[in-house]
């Protein structure tokens, strides 16, 4: 096979093609208004760690505030300031955005053997409406912030609050447009744009999460943005629609709000399962454990996760009847994510498991998911969750899901692509520490928030009784440790950049189309059309993708 | 795709369009008047019935036209569907709340 020789006799660097992606034009109008979706997602990287770092610095107020029980570093209104812009800014700048916009935006057409992106201009374009959406946001909040939380829940959003709701709203809205663009160009791409012989079921099980996630991406961000422009209608022109007093119904608004943002949890994890679907087949140098259910499971995820909104509103008003029902659908949507987790774990059942940087982050990712997905259920039920709704069980759970979750997965995403986007190694020695550290960290954060919330603690509150402060400190230094450990890839990444070893082509021997071409790739991402000839995760040694011969070959050449 | 410009215009042309968009205008101007009219005294929730009913129309005018779905592919109308049957969803369960209240907007 052709394309197997290619891979095999590229264990070792070879010289950097004269121009590829990054090298190929070096003005800031070859950045600004490039069309390559390789340049895209770099521009997606720097952009979303900004805004990462800033929803960081308020989660290190937060857990700064309630190291001790008195509400004595912030005051009661500016706390409620600071924790619902750390949930804006990385619920809609960061955890939404973070891989479909830059790994999934640098892969998918590597992925499927594509030049581009099927719309480049378009991808351009979202990547402009999210720096607007960005700005008008972090314009509101230096204004003066916004304190509904990031749900914007009504009345208080449309007829209480004094704050600026709508400047942030507008941000919201217009971010939303980011989304769609994104989804709707990856669609189009998985459908037209794949290689000569890159059926449907030789597609990386990435693209399929990120085929998932695009379905959920352009069916549920228009609801949300109608919503939010409805709370813009009422606070302006006072038509009824969510305030009672003037014929609205108040829970209307979580109805719509939560058609959308309960699927969007799946936009924020769908694509960290198709991170950690690769890393695993990868690092366990075997053919994932039953494909095709993993595959399904991802359109089943974002199927199913419409009908479930319904389980943020058990105390809200919602009818039992409701309740009963989207508490049955909340256990259903349970099913396919269980099978992903199953076929996992049977995938590194015997396989040749090598501990790299990438995959550590993805033996967490299946512990922290596990935690986060089950005490899930505990809210999904409908007696239980009258005990748990608002109290810090609620935070820790979508933290598990979210930061254990998405984040963890994103962090074992760009470790595990880090050669192919830069071509530079990075240092396994600090990627390992930094991945243990932030484990512990992060349990030592947010577990101990599963008692306080079981205890009774309410989330939102900047102060709380002193029976509760041991476990709220073991909380704030644990986030001390998670903030340590996320700023070392930050530090040994850029270092890495110029000081890195050069990367192979396919430094890990993976059989992937992204890992058949050089590292950096060459703008038109291909020198010739890839045409596949063999299945997905194909690790057999007649691949030559022998690992162990291949790094004894690079130890004599060295 | 059979879509492209020419093909519309052979359909239904300028002329068509401007058709469309006079009925669109009569639907706006149909669902002010009716707003007046006391159709709550039928059964409750007429008045909203009858304009969701108008403005269902006008939708479907600007899929079928503007947007260009009748000449559009069938994978075009699956989209168009599969969008109608996620907004069903929305709706249907949405409902299902307020129709299993002890006191909502739809109580009697």
């Amino acid at each position: 096979m052709q394309e197997v020789s290619a891979i095999s006799g590229n264990s070792v660097p070879a010289d950097e093609p004269k121009l590829n992606y990054i090298n190929n034009g070096h003005t800031l109008k070859s950045w600004l208004l490039t069309k390559d979706h390789k340049r895209i997602a770099l521009m997606y990287l720097v952009s979303v760690s900004a805004f990462f770092l800033m929803g960081g610095i308020y989660a290190g107020f937060i857990r700064l505030e309630l190291l001790t029980p008195a509400s004595d570093l912030l005051e009661t209104a500016t706390y409620n300031k600071v924790f619902t812009q750390h949930g804006i800014l990385m619920v809609f700048f960061f955890l939404i955005p973070a891989i479909p916009a830059i790994l999934g935006n640098f892969l998918l057409p590597l992925m499927i053997g594509a030049k581009d992106l099927a719309l480049p201009r378009i991808n351009l374009l979202s990547l402009y409406i999210y720096w607007i959406g960005g700005i008008i946001t972090l314009w509101a909040l230096m204004q003066g912030g916004v304190d509904t939380g990031w749900t914007f829940y009504t009345p208080y959003s449309t007829t209480f609050s004094n704050s600026y709701v709508m400047a942030v709203g507008i941000g919201v809205f217009i971010n939303g447009f980011s989304s769609i663009l994104t989804g709707l160009n990856f669609i189009v791409s998985i459908h037209t744009m794949r290689a000569p012989g890159m059926t449907w079921f030789r597609l990386p099980l990435f693209v399929w999460a990120h085929y998932a996630t695009s379905l959920v991406m352009i069916l549920g961000t228009p609801v949300v943005a109608i919503t939010i422009l409805l709370v813009a209608i009422e606070r302006f022109a006072r038509i009824g629609i969510f305030d009672p007093a003037i014929g609205g119904d108040p829970i209307l608004f979580q109805h719509l709000f939560w058609f959308y943002s309960h699927p969007a949890v799946y936009i924020m994890i769908l694509p960290g399962m198709g991170v950690i679907s690769e890393v695993i087949a990868g690092f366990s140098r075997k053919r994932i454990f039953g494909y095709e259910f993993v595959a399904f499971s991802s359109i089943a995820i974002a199927v199913f996760g419409f009908l479930v909104w319904g389980h943020h509103m058990f105390v809200s008003g919602q009818s039992i009847f409701a309740g009963l029902v989207f508490s049955f659908l909340s256990m259903v949507v349970a099913v396919p994510s269980a099978i992903k987790t199953f076929n996992w774990t049977a995938t590194m059942y015997k396989g040749s498991i090598s501990y790299d940087t990438p995959m550590l982050y993805a033996i967490g990712f299946l512990g922290l998911f596990l935690i986060g997905g089950l005490t899930g259920l505990f809210l999904g039920s409908v007696g239980l969750t009258v005990h748990l709704t608002d109290t810090y069980f609620v935070v820790a759970h979508f933290h598990y899901v979210m930061v254990g979750g998405q984040v963890i997965a994103y962090l074992a995403g760009i470790h595990y692509w880090w050669p192919k986007m830069t071509g530079r190694m990075y240092s396994e020695f600090w990627g390992k520490i930094s991945a243990m550290l932030i484990f512990v960290g992060f349990n030592l954060t947010f577990f101990p928030q599963f008692i306080l919330g079981y205890m009774g603690m309410p989330r939102r509150y900047a102060s709380y009784p002193e029976e509760l402060q041991v476990l709220n400190i073991f909380s704030t230094a644990g986030a001390s440790v998670l903030g340590f450990g996320l700023v070392m890839p930050v530090v040994y990444l850029i270092h890495s950049l110029f000081y890195g070893k050069k990367a192979a082509d396919n430094p890990w021997m993976h059989p992937g189309l992204e890992w058949r071409t050089s590292s950096p790739p060459p703008t038109e991402n291909f020198k010739e059309m890839p045409v596949v000839t063999w299945e997905a995760y194909d690790f057999g040694e007649e691949s030559g993708l022998d690992l162990e011969d291949a790094r004894k070959r690079e130890a004599v050449t060295i | 795709m059979s879509d492209n410009h020419a093909e519309h215009e052979e359909h239904i042309g300028i002329p068509g369009y401007l058709v469309i968009f006079l009925i669109l205008v009569f639907g706006t101007i149909f669902t002010y008047f009716s707003s007046f009219w006391d159709l709550d005294s039928i059964f409750p929730g007429a008045n909203t019935l009858l304009a969701l009913a108008i403005a269902f129309t006008k939708m479907m005018f600007v899929i079928l036209y503007f947007m260009h779905v009748r000449w559009s592919s069938k994978t075009v109308w699956l989209a168009a569907v599969a969008a109608f049957f996620w907004l069903a969803i929305m709706f249907a369960f949405t409902m299902q709340d307020y129709f299993t209240r002890i006191s909502g907007v739809f109580s009697v």
